[in-house]
């Protein structure tokens, strides 16, 4: 039987679009430094180290020997976890599991990238298929922008719709101080902004960043003893496919809908949308705050764009999404997923300071990558049944 | 040659990966480098905790995990601790350098861990473990660890 496992303590950097002023490993360092202060524990009291990254974005293949200087790692088990886009998410899944598998009772959780030192787009290249999919690759934003039409075709959406998204995260970031871009825009100048791929505009998409983020689990043993009010780790639930990139559902998201729908079923949640209080999705374009919300079963189909513009997922809403300014203010891609992961816990906690939503009972957080894969944990303030 | 292809015609895409690289030494490195460039001085970092003197230097012991570093000059010259010899050349060793190339990792006076460096101005059979050697540093100097040209015995 699996151990109940709890999050103790959270870290991040402060993302920018550069850090020159630190190498990876110093980038790291600061976000367990963090996250050791906020649990009060030091390095000693760590039993192992789950870290992961994106390879090609660095160019390092063995971070997990690389990066000890800045992770704690010297001399102690750790191990890489690297799935493109999700991996922030993946490590905090299988820390996870190495908690609730009994075998460590204190488990350091980290994901980082450090965009700025390669081109983002060669190095997404990398992840898709060299035979077929590689010689006629249109790139990240087209392959979501294939997406967006696709659903707008089918529901009637319009990137007005999607510009409202990018409205609210925009906004949300201004209560964020770890969020790269805080800057309000409005509805016209996202439509105004340049136009990447139809119907994507620049303000539509995230932004390439440098940032770290640490997490640390502990097992139902020591977690209360460590943290009077931990986040408890309710589920998680993991859906990766892409042999080629015509094998998707283009207009819906099935992994997000098929992990959400196990992640509801452990917890017995009848209404997600009534009894989650807060999301932090990886939503790295606006359309993606729609679409997959949809697949979550928030809303029904083509019901995300009225559900949106009624304000619900805005601070103060029924389901505040994104209450840190999400993706489209900030991505350091490996890092991504576990920001979300501990904003989340942030807000289970009652450490989510400016933008803290009151009351939190249950917090989602998602991963999202490459090419239709989705991650997801469910948080809690309740200890699991 | 073997015949293992005889009467089938298997596709091969040749291709290669373009990802250009700009990775940021980080303020400590660029430290080390500026100094060794102009000042033609190897520095390094001593823990202020465990006293240990690391090179290349560190803005975090990997050992104390802490910040309480400071700056100390190593001297230039040191010990040979381990070495190699290639032979024949491969795509990793510099257009600049012919075969025999010797590789050696050199603990410098004041240090406690080794440097990687080449070593040259002698034959590999004169090599062993244990002489002492010395920094030579390059003409023209760019800030990096090729500033320090390589490594000859002392006399």
């Amino acid at each position: 039987m699996a151990k109940r496992v709890a999050i103790v303590g959270t870290g991040q950097t402060f993302h920018k679009s550069h850090r020159p002023d630190v190498n990876g490993q110093e980038l790291i360092h600061e976000a367990v430094a963090r996250a050791l202060s906020d649990a009060d524990l030091k390095l000693k009291d760590i039993d192992a180290i789950v870290i992961g990254n994106m390879d090609h974005f660095e160019g390092i293949n063995y971070v997990d020997c690389w990066s000890v200087d800045g992770s704690g790692g010297t001399m102690k088990p750790i191990i890489k976890l690297t799935t493109g886009g999700t991996t922030g998410c993946t490590v905090a899944i299988g820390g996870y599991h190495l908690v609730a598998s009994g075998m460590f009772d204190r488990v350091l959780i980290i994901g980082w990238e450090k965009n700025s030192e390669s081109d983002t787009t060669g190095a997404i290249t990398t992840a898709f298929d060299p035979i077929w999919d590689r010689l006629v690759f249109a790139g990240a934003i087209s392959g979501l922008a294939a997406e967006a039409q696709a659903y707008m075709a089918r529901y009637g959406a319009t990137d007005r719709d999607g510009a409202r998204v990018s409205v609210r995260d925009r906004k949300h970031a201004m209560n964020n101080p770890h969020a790269q871009l805080r800057k309000e825009v409005s509805l016209e100048e996202v439509l105004a902004s340049p136009m990447l791929a139809d119907p994507i505009h620049l303000l539509d998409v995230c932004p390439r960043s440098d940032g770290a983020c640490a997490v640390i689990m502990a097992s139902e043993e020591v977690a209360e003893k460590i943290c009077p009010t931990p986040d408890w780790i309710w589920g998680t639930a993991a859906r990766h496919s892409y042999s080629y990139l015509g094998d998707a559902d283009y207009g819906r998201l099935t992994s997000m809908r098929e992990g959400s729908q196990e992640l509801w079923k452990k917890a017995g949640i009848k209404e997600p949308r009534k009894e989650l209080d807060v999301i932090e999705m990886y939503q790295p374009y606006s359309f993606g705050g729609l679409i997959w919300i949809e697949d979550m079963g928030l809303v029904g189909p083509g019901e995300a764009p009225r559900y949106i513009w009624d304000g619900n997922t805005d601070m103060g809403g029924e389901l505040p999404i994104n209450p840190s300014g999400g993706v489209i203010s900030c991505n350091p891609i490996g890092a991504t997923g576990l920001i979300r992961c501990a904003e989340a816990a942030m807000q289970v906690m009652g450490k989510a300071e400016g933008r803290q939503v009151p009351d939190v009972n249950f917090a989602f957080s998602s991963g999202f990558g490459g090419c239709w894969w989705t991650d997801m944990i469910l948080h809690g303030k309740k200890k699991p049944a | 040659m073997s015949d293992q292809f005889q009467g089938i015609e298997p596709m091969v895409y040749q291709s290669q990966i373009n990802v250009p690289y700009s990775w940021w030494a980080g303020d400590t490195a660029t430290r080390f480098f500026v100094t060794l460039r102009d000042e033609k001085k190897i520095t390094a970092t001593k823990c202020g905790d465990c006293g240990k003197v690391l090179l290349p230097p560190r803005k975090i012991c990997p050992r104390c995990f802490t910040e309480n570093m400071e700056w100390v000059n190593v001297s230039d010259e040191g010990t040979l601790l381990t070495f190699a010899v290639a032979r024949r050349p491969f795509a990793a060793i510099p257009a600049d350098k012919k075969v025999p190339v010797i590789w050696g990792l050199i603990q410098l006076d004041g240090a406690d861990t080794a440097l990687l460096h080449y070593l040259d101005g002698v034959r590999p059979e004169e090599v062993s473990i244990g002489m002492r050697v010395r920094a030579v540093y390059a003409e023209a100097r760019k800030g990096t660890i090729r500033d320090i040209s390589h490594f000859k015995p002392v006399k």
